[in-house]
């Protein structure tokens, strides 16, 4: 079956809670494992985190925008501003890369969620903004309780 | 969905208790109640207990790993406890467990720091 939803809320840091918990009430109807809801929940924190700090300079005025597909037990999810976009995608990739250590940033966002995710992709376009898309296939093997 | 912090001074150990979701929104606070003791007591060295942790992401590693960056004039060490797999996950992957020891619970990290519990 497939389904999507949206949803689009201020660049403000408590935001950042209520967007991953609406991610996951979302792909709750698919029986998620906890470990795989985890997982998505920390991929939605990492992105809109990045999108806040990064696309928006923590501006409250900027927009970010959650899209979820779910087809069968796949989901996919895009996570996009219209902030400043990211000059070397390559580069804000690569482990332990920040371009605010000042900020106490880890440089591990994209490692996440390329390790919680099967795939993930990068558009980003100066003075334009920031999409990642990220997408899992759920495990269809689960315990099942009678 | 909310966070706190539980802090109290052992001799020159600071122990401090995590409860909730730690991110962005909330490592500030934490940087702020750490920091802030750091400055006003006499710490060497710091627990962190994350047995109340219920999610943490990558804002998590960088707010640690600030706070054992500022022990290291002091010659202190930073130790973790009561780290959920999916913390551990986190920590493992930013390679935490190089510059941080991890104990069970608070308790023995207060005796591998030679505090008498």
């Amino acid at each position: 079956m497939k389904n999507e939803m949206e949803i689009q809320f201020s660049a403000l840091s408590q935001n950042e809670s209520f967007a991953r918990v609406s991610v996951a009430a979302f792909i709750a109807q698919l029986d998620p494992t906890m470990d795989e809801l985890t997982e998505i929940k920390t991929v939605v924190s990492e992105a809109v985190t990045n999108a806040i700090i990064h696309g928006y300079e923590e501006n409250p005025a900027g927009t970010v925008t959650i899209t979820v597909h779910l087809d069968d037990d796949v989901v996919g999810i895009s996570v996009r501003d219209e902030g400043g976009g990211i000059d070397d995608v390559d580069q804000a990739k690569e482990p332990l890369y920040t371009s605010k250590p000042d900020l106490e940033r880890s440089g591990m966002g994209f490692t996440i969620m390329e390790n919680f995710m099967d795939e993930m992709s990068v558009t980003s376009v100066a003075g334009r903004g920031t999409t990642v898309y990220v997408k899992k296939q759920l495990s269809k093997n689960k315990v099942v309780n009678h | 969905m909310s966070f706190s912090v539980e802090v109290e001074q052992k001799q020159n150990i600071l122990c401090v208790r995590l409860h909730g979701e730690l991110d962005h929104h909330s490592a500030s606070e934490l940087r702020a109640i750490v920091d802030r003791h750091l400055e006003e007591h006499n710490t060497k060295h710091i627990v962190l207990n994350a047995e109340g942790l219920t999610f943490m992401d990558s804002s998590g590693i960088g707010v640690i790993l600030g706070r054992y960056k500022k022990l290291q004039p002091r010659g202190g060490r930073l130790i973790v406890c009561g780290v959920s797999a999916p913390v551990y996950r986190l920590f493992e992957m930013a390679g935490l467990f190089k510059v941080l020891s991890l104990e069970e619970q608070e308790s023995h990290a207060l005796q591998a720091l030679g505090e008498a519990v």
